[in-house]
């Protein structure tokens, strides 16, 4: 049981973490029907901007708490002005162009962003300062779950929550959903549809950032490559839960988690991916649209 | 009286086909002018042009708020010309379905409203009054067309007659001195249309704003428009009031064919 519980909790880490990703994803495509394939490289962005804060911060003496969060301030702010300037240069250009022309420019990017990394910084891993407090009376449960386990559900847990009302409640949050469902009668109506697509870029890069300082603090090193393979998984989730869907990213990243987690612990951990994308392809075979996804309607 | 939307030697090329050519279409201050014309004959285009869907090809449009000097308004934006004073709805229904009716007509008021995410965040005087406004403002246009008792049911809920007044109270909430509709009439019951023939009146009367209407049925056309706009084949061919339209022998032509006018 005990065991069971460290595989559940486990894949509810992993999907906290995909779901951070998946939801940018997911907001992207509701908005603008663009996979951007550049996001996994915003996360990894995030993770070394944390890194290099976090060791200055650490030199000039911070201790360990307001270096966590200077440093994951700072991923923020940095990977959102990425994700703000990668959609003005790559994406906004091709709006009206064929629907392949922005994905290319999605997957070129993601290349660009990779190599850059690669030559600014280093192609090995580099170790990545456990920022997470660690919580004393969870020691003896540390067989089934580490304290930076805990922080990185919760803090999912608080992101998802501030992004829902944002989206339900706000005016920028009625906005993006008016431009998800018709873009042109948002534009009518006195929206200005670049702005909402600039915000949900800067949210999406904001909280895949969140992800990337998160679990670079909890495995405990980086490298120029990890955007590229979490990217690939939080797109899978998104596309499992139905893309487009903001609760079926969220659902979609768990339900990863957990197959992932339980096919490591209970079959071989060189079995992971296999059974990951196995299951993507059994649900799209059944549900096409994904778990939550619509069939999308003909426009007309 | 001066010219609320003026278009001159208006012309859209859509590659060799001249959807609209050479228009040179008035609405002036509380007019109600009907545009009608056979299919095809480039009236919505020309909506399309005027709203910023479109740039024309060539010629000018100007918008001129009451009392505010004319601005040409060709190849902005359709939220700046919104944020002008233009409105307009669609002959179909585009209403953004999974939005509750008031939050449909909340959106309309987005480009008068400047709260930002800061502001949400953060739930300030300034943001939480506005919100406040923008509830009350928009819960007093639904009871303007009837629908204050669907305020929180999902706008795909509700019956046609009460969508196509809904695309209008969204459009008013824009706060617009010039309404466009598009065909409003279009899939309407008699009992449906001799309502909506009500509201526009009462939208003029009342709120002063001048309204442009595409539309086919005629009974309508004839007991609400001040001016009569006749197109075919993307031209001009006869303005007058409903009176003059009726009689004039190009629009009978148009309509009903050269050989029946014979």
């Amino acid at each position: 049981m005990d065991y069971f519980l460290e595989l559940f909790l486990g894949g509810l880490t992993r999907g906290s973490i995909y779901a951070l990703i998946a939801l940018g994803y997911t907001m992207v495509y509701g908005i603008i029907e663009l996979i951007n394939f550049a996001h996994g490289e915003i996360y990894m962005i995030g993770a070394f901007t944390a890194l290099i804060a976090a060791s200055v911060l650490a030199i000039m003496g911070f201790g360990p708490v307001p270096i966590l969060f200077l440093a994951m301030l700072l991923a923020i702010l940095y990977s959102c002005a990425y994700g703000y300037t990668l959609e003005k240069i790559a994406y906004k250009p091709l709006r009206h162009s064929n629907r392949l022309a922005p994905l290319i420019s999605a997957i070129g990017m993601s290349i660009f962003f990779q190599n850059y990394v690669l030559l600014a910084q280093t192609s090995d891993f580099l170790p990545f300062p456990s920022l997470l407090p660690e919580v004393p009376f969870l020691e003896p449960y540390a067989y089934i779950i580490r304290s930076s386990e805990i922080f990185i559900i919760l803090t999912t847990l608080v992101v998802m929550v501030l992004l829902s009302l944002l989206i339900r409640f706000t005016r920028i949050g009625k906005a993006m959903r008016a431009t998800a469902q018709d873009r042109t009668m948002a534009m009518l109506l006195g929206v200005d549809v670049n702005r909402v697509i600039s915000v949900t870029f800067v949210i999406g890069s904001a909280m895949a950032a969140i992800g990337g300082v998160l679990i670079a603090s909890h495995i405990g090193q980086i490298n120029f490559y990890i955007g590229f393979i979490a990217g690939i998984k939080a797109f899978t989730a998104a596309v499992l839960g139905g893309i487009g869907s903001i609760p079926g990213a969220v659902l979609g990243s768990l339900v990863l988690g957990w197959t992932e987690s339980f096919a490591t612990g209970y079959i071989s951990s060189d079995y992971e991916d296999v059974f990951a994308f196995g299951f993507l392809v059994l649900i799209l075979i059944f549900r096409p649209a994904g778990l939550l996804g619509k069939t999308a309607a003909q426009k007309v | 009286m001066t010219a609320l939307l003026s278009t001159t030697h208006l012309t859209m090329d859509f590659g060799g086909l001249r959807a609209v050519d050479e228009v040179n279409l008035e609405v002036r201050q509380q007019e109600i002018v009907a545009l009608i014309g056979p299919n095809g004959a480039g009236k919505t285009t020309l909506f399309n042009c005027i709203t910023g869907l479109y740039r024309p090809t060539s010629g000018d449009i100007f918008v001129q708020a009451p009392g505010a000097a004319p601005k040409r308004i060709n190849g902005l934006k359709p939220n700046q010309v919104t944020a002008l004073g233009l409105a307009r709805t669609f002959q179909n229904i585009r209403l953004f379905p999974h939005m509750t009716v008031l939050e449909n007509v909340m959106i309309g008021r987005h480009c008068r409203t400047t709260s930002n995410i800061l502001g949400a965040v953060l739930k300030d005087r300034h943001t939480r009054r506005e919100e406040q406004e923008t509830v009350a403002f928009s819960y007093r246009l639904l009871e303007k067309v009837h629908l204050d008792r669907y305020v929180n049911e999902l706008a795909r809920n509700l019956p046609y007659g009460a969508q196509r007044r809904l695309e209008i109270a969204r459009a008013l909430a824009t706060e617009p001195f010039l309404l466009l509709l598009d065909e409003p009439a279009a899939g309407m019951n008699p009992l449906e249309t001799r309502e909506l023939d009500d509201l526009i009146t009462r939208i003029r009367n009342e709120m002063g704003i001048a309204i442009l209407l595409i539309e086919h049925d005629m009974k309508l056309v004839m007991n609400i428009s001040d001016r009569i706009f006749v197109m075919e084949y993307g031209k001009e061919i006869a303005v007058g009031t409903p009176l003059e339209i009726r009689s004039n022998p190009r629009v009978i032509e148009a309509y009903l064919g050269a050989d029946s006018h014979a």
